[in-house]
């Protein structure tokens, strides 16, 4: 007895055609939910944006570690203590590390591919700072270590989000 | 084995919103007095975390990620537990009794007046393929659920509507002597039936309003602990949880999960007599019947006792049994994963002698129960006492 005669037909491994009473059968359910929610942005971030609001970055400082954090928190993680002081910072910084991203949310691959990153801001230590986009530089340009500045959206365009900075773009001489 | 000891609790008070912080905030702060309380250093002292909290609830996914920067835990040993405050806390035991750690903070939250479709995402508690659609084809609020359990209790066991009542009128009266709670009043049976039903034989009054507020504790081993400090310890005796069958229909009348935590928690403390052996009990009343079905599940009262006992005035600070003096979830609020460690709280402040006006003198052991809520057939026992 061969093996085809026990055991049937050999499988096709690429499968079969489908046909319309497999589409028929129930092998799903649909639903769709509303999650919402309305997170209170806290002490230090809500003062955080109302700054952004005005273009300006500002950060909350750590006296025991001296470190500035950006966006700002009322304790630091590190050493667990409430942090002390506002400080404004100019807003230029450094590109810490960034991704050429060329695919988006649905997986699909994207012609203008889109720069994300962080930066490290001027007047606080590194990996203090914040993530953004990158513009007015080709993939090519971005270098970890570029130093950059802010591309604030008009005024009256502005918000209260992290989106009133368009980009960070290379700084000027 | 190792004993488990209570080092220090800490909390935020309880508020039907907090918009003034953010949650993490909201936890440091709890944090911040928990660590006080037990006077160590979380960046030096402490061997593990442990936060109780369910994604949903959050809005996030993987909430681990955000669990360490305002416990004091970061690039520390974290975990979280989507559950039951109770729940971690019994994780917490383990993990000191395994003798895998000697300090470990458990820390329960709601930020629940953040959660704009509270109703939905409740509903999204229920199995997705059979009971999903009949909520949602009718839009009926979830809490039904409640209704479908408290009309099998009072038919199993003979309780009346008017016994249920009484506990609402106790809870909400009894939050007047917490500081913490918000919804503390002095409202009598004849306001609970006016307030109408909300699921039959279930009224709109008998169901806790929802709450945010943290709670923090620090546990122990024992030889670590009485090193640490000279006053007066709180054991964690024993502890338990079990979880019925989540098909709606296949419930118990008489809350048989808390009955199962219950026996495991009372095996540990060696507690065979709970009626006469404590002192002090906080259980889950997010539905005022649900105090009488957990204090007979707990074996505080016999099946159909415990409305009795509600309508002659024998669960209070001067009654028999000393039922949730905090108020409960009715006087303090649903604090949804944080119930459990709210019940825990009052507790430890019972037997510490710290509970100000609603102090039991002389309280030595007490019991903390947990149940997660609808549709939830989940509960936890914690059993806790003074040895001095």
């Amino acid at each position: 007895m061969s093996k085809s005669q026990k055991f049937g037909p050999p499988l096709n491994p690429r499968g079969r055609r489908l046909e319309a009473k497999d589409l028929e059968s129930i092998t799903h359910v649909r639903a769709k939910v509303p999650v919402k929610y309305a997170w209170a942005a806290g002490t230090a971030m809500s003062r955080f944006l109302e700054e952004l609001k005005n273009g300006r970055i500002i950060g909350r400082k750590c006296a025991r570690c001296d470190r500035v954090l950006v966006p700002p928190r009322m304790f630091c993680e590190r050493c667990f203590q409430p942090t002390t002081e506002w400080v404004y910072l100019p807003g230029t910084g450094v590109v810490e590390t960034f991704s050429v991203s060329y695919i988006d949310t649905n997986a699909n691959r994207i012609k203008e591919p889109i720069l994300v990153g962080t930066v490290a801001f001027d007047g606080a230590p590194p990996h203090c700072g914040i993530m953004h986009y990158f513009g007015e530089v080709s993939p090519e340009e971005l270098k970890i270590g570029m130093p950059v500045e802010p591309v604030w959206k008009p005024k009256e365009e502005r918000v209260g989000s992290v989106l009133d900075i368009k980009y960070f773009r290379p700084r000027k001489k | 084995m190792r004993d488990v000891v209570v080092l220090g609790i800490g909390s935020t008070a309880f508020a039907s919103q907090t918009p003034e912080v953010n949650w993490k905030e909201l936890i440091y702060d709890a944090a911040v007095k928990a660590y006080t309380d037990a006077q160590i250093d979380p960046r030096r002292d402490v061997d593990s975390f442990v936060t109780c909290a369910e994604d949903f609830w959050e809005g996030f996914s993987i909430f681990d990620e955000f669990t360490p920067d305002q416990l004091g835990a970061a690039l520390r040993p974290t975990m979280t537990v989507a559950g039951d405050g109770l729940q971690g806390l019994a994780s917490a035991y383990m993990q000191i009794k395994a003798g895998i750690a000697n300090i470990v903070v458990v820390e329960a939250h709601s930020k629940i007046s953040e959660l704009v479709t509270y109703e939905h995402v409740t509903e999204l508690a229920f199995d997705p393929i059979y009971e999903r659609p009949l909520s949602a084809e009718r839009e009926v609020h979830p809490y039904y659920v409640a209704g479908l359990e408290m009309n099998l209790y009072l038919h199993a066991t003979g309780t009346t509507e008017e016994q249920c009542a009484f506990v609402a009128v106790h809870n909400r009266r009894q939050a007047l002597n917490n500081p913490s709670a918000p919804y503390g009043a002095r409202i009598g049976l004849q306001e609970i039936f006016n307030s109408g039903y909300a699921f039959t034989p279930l009224k709109r009054w008998e169901i806790a309003s929802r709450a945010d507020g943290c709670i923090v504790f620090v546990l122990a081993a024992g030889e670590i602990a009485r090193r640490l400090t000279k006053r007066p310890l709180v054991y964690v005796e024993g502890i338990g949880w079990s979880s019925e069958s989540p098909w709606i229909a296949a419930r118990s009348a008489d809350a048989g999960y808390v009955r199962r935590a219950a026996q495991i928690a009372y095996r540990h403390a060696g507690i065979t007599d709970p009626r006469r052996q404590i002192d002090v009990i906080e259980v889950e009343d997010r539905f005022a019947f649900k105090e009488l079905q957990h204090l007979e599940a707990l074996g505080l009262a016999r099946p159909g006792e415990a409305g009795w006992l509600a309508q002659s005035g024998a669960l209070g600070r001067d009654g028999e049994l000393k039922v949730n003096l905090s108020g409960g979830s009715l006087g303090c609020g649903d604090l949804i994963e944080a119930s459990g460690l709210q019940r825990a709280l009052e507790i430890v402040l019972q037997l510490r002698g710290e509970a100000g006006a609603r102090q039991v003198p002389n309280a030595r052991v007490g019991v903390a129960q947990s149940w997660r809520g609808v549709p939830h057939g989940t509960g936890a026992v914690a059993v806790f006492a003074r040895r001095d």
